[in-house]
């Protein structure tokens, strides 16, 4: 094999043909090389890279505002930006964090692995998965470009609350609403793609209950993905109606009613936080028993609670709006479902922990991510069992509690995941192990600083601390000074991971064998490591009875 | 092609001349909502997009009929059209939801009834009603009239029920390899969907203008015609689909065994078919 790591057709694709009889040669032959390889690709690996390198690329300009947001909340007082360029910063923070950065990390995760997991030669609709990668680069560039127009870029928060995103918005808002829609568009067709790769492209013999848990949740989170991203449409599309058409959706002078965006938008906004951590729990489920030597404990129940999960986000929405002014009936009904869906995710937690149990455990860097998730999202899932409670939420809305509470279930969760997930296959991807000395910093001074970042969140909010404002009371102060500390710790220790990234596609490293981790089953195992560009030209052979997750 | 192996499509330059003229789209549309210009740029990504539907489509109906793909394939987009029905569904679901929550809570509350009736502060004198012809603030302004749902409406109901209706008896006529008969029938379900469109229109110009009934005529306006406008896009669509398996079917590129162009048309028509009962029930009739 080449000593260059990321998958390359020319030397590769010869290799693939030689052992495949050559199926694919007539479309793959004359292959265009350099950027327009890229540009045209319609191969899953290719295109699962694609989406990994922008979430990477975004992960460090939605970061790169988080740390502006940090300096300038290092100390009280106003000390570094405008407060008009804070709200646009902890906006587009967001905004770029959830739809430029985790949702393409996870779509990216599930081009390269999805295929290889079920023995399918690629996903089930190529062209179409290439035009859902470009479109976000478009949309991104049309989003970032808000910054610069006149009057700013979105100042409103992701949730855009109307009308503070309609009757107060910058002009730039229409733009804001259009990128979102590309957005929209990528993600719907990709959810479709995936969709009908999993049902429709498993090797034969391999039955749903046969699926790795990763290609079982990403199964999941594709239908959430079908179901909500058109409500984010319709609700923008109203809203584009609001600014520019004279409509009075949102406005109570017309008959509107802002409270309405807030339903519609948290419709959308709740099953979406799932659709941000299900693919996570795909991952853990993978890691965990590799390094415990053990079959997943629960397979069966891991299945039940990831789809229970999935109904229920279509019921909690409005935990998000205690305080806007319910119907008591509609507090108690949204307080009560959140709390039951504290029980599928305890049941994944549990199995997580009796896969461990008795296992022979070794601590990999993957291992080491996942064991990290599963303590640190625990803690981001029982603040949320707090916020559930309707009484006490009128305490904790919108102050950094809140804050604490979704960024522990998103950067010490879902990040931390994606790093597992990096980490755990990067030597399929490579056909080089990650640098374990550069892995190990990345991953001490990772927890470290997530945790000096978000957990004096919890202390902030607590006393009171307002989130979304550039300046705070005195007593704030050194939570807040912990927080910057750890914010720009954890922003810095992110290089290091581009380090281990960018050894890795240099083929830098001991190089890693098919079977990369000793205790690993599925059939990613079985390509050899870099994995050729074009695998399964024929379905592999799979024996429920020797194969499968859920064997007994 | 042996059974035994997958079929895997090559590449195309389709996808990312798409990327390009819906990027061009939006940044038009952007441009001529906050600027007033990028007329050409919203015009030209239109016309794109025409262009790549063409061409992408024109390859993929090639690549059919010389037989490239297997059963697996069209399995696939058999799965991505249903998946993709089902997103158009939920984008109508917000919408439908929308009228819903302004008719059953909004108003009621704005009123001073229900739970939150305190919002009745905000404009005592307002007095909930639907359709809402008096809207809270009378700055805003409601209709002077609604439409009749017994006069035009009741015709579009019939039109679009009897045009699924014919447009079955087309796809049982070609699997009957009827050509002939399946082309009459289709040709006869685009022009009742031609018609629903002419009245739709002329609806819509009797309300503008004569009605008050606007974008702008308080909630009721907004949401009849995001309902009935987006519904009437749809419909338009659907007819182009329709004019293309109408063309595709003269041209005899369906067989009685395989056509699922001609299928995955149809589901859409009905679809489209199936939104507006429920906009003629809850925005015209209740």
């Amino acid at each position: 094999m080449t000593s260059r790591s990321l998958p390359r057709p020319v030397v590769q694709q010869s290799a693939s043909e030689a052992t495949a009889g050559g199926a694919a040669a007539g479309h793959h032959a004359h292959q265009p090389r350099g950027l327009l390889r890229w540009v045209l690709t319609t191969n899953h690996k290719e295109i699962g890279t694609l989406y990994l390198l922008f979430a990477l690329l975004m992960f460090f300009i939605g970061g790169t505002m988080a740390l502006v947001v940090r300096a300038e909340l290092f100390q009280p007082g106003m000390t570094f930006i405008l407060p008009e360029f804070f709200n646009q910063m902890t906006t587009m923070h967001g905004l770029i964090m959830v739809f430029g950065a985790i949702m393409p990390a996870f779509v990216g995760l599930a081009n390269w692995m999805v295929p290889v997991q079920i023995g399918a030669p690629d996903m089930a609709l190529p062209r179409l998965n290439n035009f859902s990668f470009w479109l976000l680069p478009v949309s991104f560039t049309i989003l970032l470009s808000t910054l610069f127009m006149e009057g700013g870029g979105p100042n409103f928060g992701w949730t855009f609350y109307a009308p503070l995103s309609t009757t107060y918005a910058p002009p730039s808002t229409s733009f804001f609403i259009l990128a979102m829609h590309l957005a929209g568009i990528s993600s719907i067709l990709g959810a479709i793609n995936i969709i009908a790769t999993i049902l429709n492209l498993r090797t034969p013999n391999m039955r749903l209950m046969d699926m790795p848990l990763f290609v079982w949740t990403w199964l999941i989170t594709a239908f959430l993905l079908i179901a909500v991203m058109p409500v984010l449409a319709g609700v923008i599309t109203m809203m584009l109606l609001d600014i520019n058409f004279g409509t009075s959706f949102f406005d109570a002078a017309g008959g509107g009613d802002p409270v309405l965006f807030q339903h519609l938008f948290w419709f959308f906004g709740h099953p979406e936080v799932y659709i941000m951590i299900l693919p996570a729990f795909g991952i853990v489920s993978a890691i965990v028993p590799t390094f415990a030597r053990k079959r997943l404990f629960g397979y069966a129940s891991m299945v039940y609670a990831t789809a229970s999960i999935a109904i229920l986000s279509f019921v909690v929405w409005a935990h998000h709006m205690f305080t806007v002014g319910l119907p008591l009936t509609a507090q108690l009904f949204f307080m009560y479902s959140t709390m039951l869906i504290a029980v599928p995710t305890g049941v994944k937690v549990f199995n997580w922990i009796a896969t461990l149990f008795r296992g022979s455990i070794s601590f990999e860097l993957p291992m080491l991510f996942s064991l990290a998730f599963i303590v640190q999202f625990t803690i981001g899932g029982l603040s949320g069992v707090m916020l559930a409670i309707a009484p006490a939420d009128f305490q904790y809305h919108d102050t950094y509690f809140v804050v604490a509470h979704f960024h522990y279930v998103l950067v010490p969760g879902a990040v931390f995941a994606i790093l597992a997930a990096a980490y755990y296959w990067l030597p399929k991807w490579s056909g080089v192990y990650p640098n374990v000395k550069l892995g190990l910093t990345h991953f001490w001074l990772s927890v470290i600083g997530v945790n000096l970042t978000f957990f004096p969140m919890h202390f902030s909010g607590l006393a009171g601390m307002p989130r979304r404002i550039p300046d705070y009371a005195l007593q704030f102060a050194d939570f807040n000074l912990l927080s910057s500390i750890g914010g720009f710790l954890f922003g810095i220790s992110q290089l290091l991971f581009v380090a281990v990234v960018i050894l890795c596609i240099r083929g830098k490293g001991e190089k890693a064998p098919a079977q990369a981790w000793e205790g690993a089953e599925g059939l990613e195992w079985t390509l050899p490591s870099p994995a050729p560009l074009h695998t399964f030209d024929t379905p592999p052979e799979f024996v429920p009875e020797r194969d499968s997750p859920s064997r007994h | 092609m042996s059974s035994s192996s997958y079929y895997v499509p090559a590449t195309s330059k389709w996808p990312i001349i798409a990327v390009l003229v819906m990027g061009m789209l939006a940044v038009g549309a952007g441009l001529m909502m906050t600027q007033g210009s990028g007329l050409i740029l919203l015009v030209g990504g239109l016309v794109g997009v025409a262009w790549v539907m063409y061409g992408w489509f024109r390859d993929v109906t090639l690549e059919s009929m010389g037989g490239l793909y297997d059963a697996q394939m069209d399995r696939s987009f058999r799965q991505g059209m249903a998946w993709f029905i089902f997103s158009e569904v939920m984008f109508f679901a917000a919408f439908f939801g929308a009228l819903f929550y302004i008719r059953v809570f909004t108003l009621p509350w704005l009123d001073g009834e229900g739970a939150k009736g305190i919002t009745a502060l905000l404009w005592p004198d307002f007095v909930a009603s639907w359709p809402l012809m008096n809207t809270p603030d009378p700055a805003v302004g409601g209709p002077d009239a609604i439409i009749n749902p017994w006069t035009l409406p009741l015709i579009n109901t019939l039109l679009l029920v009897t045009s699924s209706i014919t447009l079955t008896f087309s796809h049982h006529a070609l699997k009957a390899q009827q050509r002939l008969r399946a082309r009459n029938w289709l040709i006869l379900t685009l022009v009742l969907g031609g018609i629903f469109l002419v009245i739709q229109g002329i609806e819509y110009v009797h309300a503008w203008t004569e009605l008050g009934l606007t974008l702008q005529a308080g909630i009721y306006g907004a949401t009849f015609f995001l309902l009935t406008g987006f519904h009437g896009l749809h419909v338009t669509i659907g007819a182009v689909i329709l004019l293309v398996l109408l063309i595709r079917l003269i041209k005899g590129h369906f067989t009685p065994e395989q056509h699922f162009a001609f299928e995955a048309g149809a589901w859409y028509w009905h679809f489209v078919d199936v939104v507006w009962i429920g906009l003629f029930l809850f925005v015209y009739v209740f």
